[in-house]
């Protein structure tokens, strides 16, 4: 509950669709950072901005405010390409466990390997 | 297919993994989710109301810069929140829309006012520590956009928890007008603070499927029983009690029994007859509308700089 608003006895909650008008305001930008040098982006959440100069500039305030940034990117959310279905599309790795050095049992006299 | 969507959708939850959003999911899950998530991040943004309030009044430049921050930080957590309802496939604007026409709501603590410096303590002591309670356990939401934005908020949230108290703390070694001061306030904000985790569980009628879906993790009455637990030492460690004569530490069962909570209260303000919700509103849509010409202009800044760099090209 705490930040959530229970529903008052007789009221009833009001209709969500998820149909309804997409957003007309600002375009979406994903965000990745780079919490120090020598890690890779990772993506932390998204943010409207008019344009990139402004996503950047966003992206600081909403997600650098600990000061454990060395560096963002900003991407369009429309130029984020998805893989489909994870049970198709992994399953070519699903049956090949001697990939993982633990398939093979080695003797412990045989030292570091 | 359905069924088999439905199949995988179970399996996922019974594994204690989490759903994301383009996973198939049941409609009533997903409005479930839209439906707190939003009114999650409208709590997150009204919220800076009562505290803004005190901005320009805040005792010294080291408070002032400090509230400032922690004000800005629940600008961010609604940020956070509003992308992650953006990602069940709602719109910003259909969400700033039914906040602003009443179709969705806030947390109704913020719509009590701030009346002194010690309220501005108060707030980040008991609600910001009521909001932690309720967030670390969101964590575990099965939600993953909902979980990660918990994870990044409860981060930020002890800083304001702390806050709050060491203001209390001054108050606390001060005057006796600053002790009254501190008293008056743990008395106004301490029932609100407890309704904060809503209904009891036996009158909390969507709690059960929010459970089974896990969404939330732990029931109202337990969150609530949590908060008073740790609470209750930290307002004797102040030198002032909490306003229920009832309260008692029970030795048997290690926790602290608390009274009676005023429902019809805590009902009048969810339906919008609090002291202060007309005038958080009123607020909220009057900064919107004032602020128009700002988002015009950076969208006006934004394509006069695009074709610019077409024309180069
Ligand atoms: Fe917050
Ligand atoms: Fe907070």
């Amino acid at each position: 509950m705490s930040y959530d608003v229970p529903i008052a006895p007789g009221e009833t909650p009001d209709e969500i669709s998820v149909e309804g008008p997409q957003s007309t305001a600002w375009p979406l930008w994903e965000v990745f950072m780079r919490p120090k040098r020598g890690l890779s982006h990772t993506h932390c959440g998204s943010l409207h901005a008019p344009d990139a100069e402004s996503a950047i500039l966003n992206a600081r305030d909403a997600y650098t405010r600990l000061g454990d940034t060395a560096s963002l990117w900003v991407v369009p959310s429309t130029h984020i390409h998805a893989s489909s279905d994870p049970t198709s599309m992994f399953d070519p790795a699903d049956d090949k466990p001697y990939r993982h050095p633990t398939f093979f049992e080695i003797p412990d006299e045989v030292g570091q390997l | 297919m359905a069924v088999e969507h439905q199949v995988q959708f179970d399996r996922t939850i019974e594994a204690d993994e989490k759903i994301e959003p383009r996973d198939w999911m049941p409609d009533g899950y997903r409005s479930t989710l839209i439906r707190q998530i939003a009114q999650h991040a409208h709590s997150e943004v009204i919220g800076m109301q009562p505290e803004a309030n005190w901005i320009t009044r805040a005792p010294t430049l080291l408070r002032k810069a400090i509230l400032i921050a922690k004000v800005q930080d629940e600008a961010g957590h609604g940020l956070y929140l509003y992308s992650a309802t953006e990602t069940l496939g709602i719109s910003r604007d259909e969400l700033q829309e039914m906040l602003h026409s009443g179709r969705q709501k806030y947390s109704s603590i913020f719509n009590y006012p701030t009346l002194s410096w010690a309220d501005i303590g108060a707030i980040g002591w008991l609600v910001d520590g009521a909001a932690i309670v309720n967030q670390i356990m969101l964590q575990g939401t099965s939600y993953g956009p909902y979980s990660r934005a918990m994870v990044r908020i409860c981060k930020e949230e002890s800083f304001h928890a702390r806050q709050g108290y060491a203001i209390l703390m001054a108050l606390a070694k001060g005057t006796d007008e600053q002790k009254a001061m501190l008293q008056d306030a743990i008395d106004r904000w301490w029932w609100p603070s407890l309704m904060m985790f809503g209904p009891h569980d036996s009158d909390s009628t969507h709690t059960e499927q929010s459970m089974e879906w896990k969404i939330k993790r732990i029931s109202n009455d337990d969150l609530r029983q949590m908060y008073v637990d740790q609470t209750v030492p930290q307002a004797h460690y102040l030198g002032c009690s909490v306003p229920d004569p009832d309260l008692h530490f029970d030795e048997e069962s290690g926790h602290w029994n608390f009274g009676a909570i005023d429902w019809d209260e805590f009902w009048t303000v969810v339906k919008g007859n609090g002291p202060m919700n007309r005038e958080r509103i009123n607020h909220k849509t009057k900064v919107w509308d004032d602020g128009a010409w700002v988002r015009e202009a950076a969208v006006a800044y934004a394509e006069k700089q695009a074709s610019r760099s077409t024309k180069i090209a």
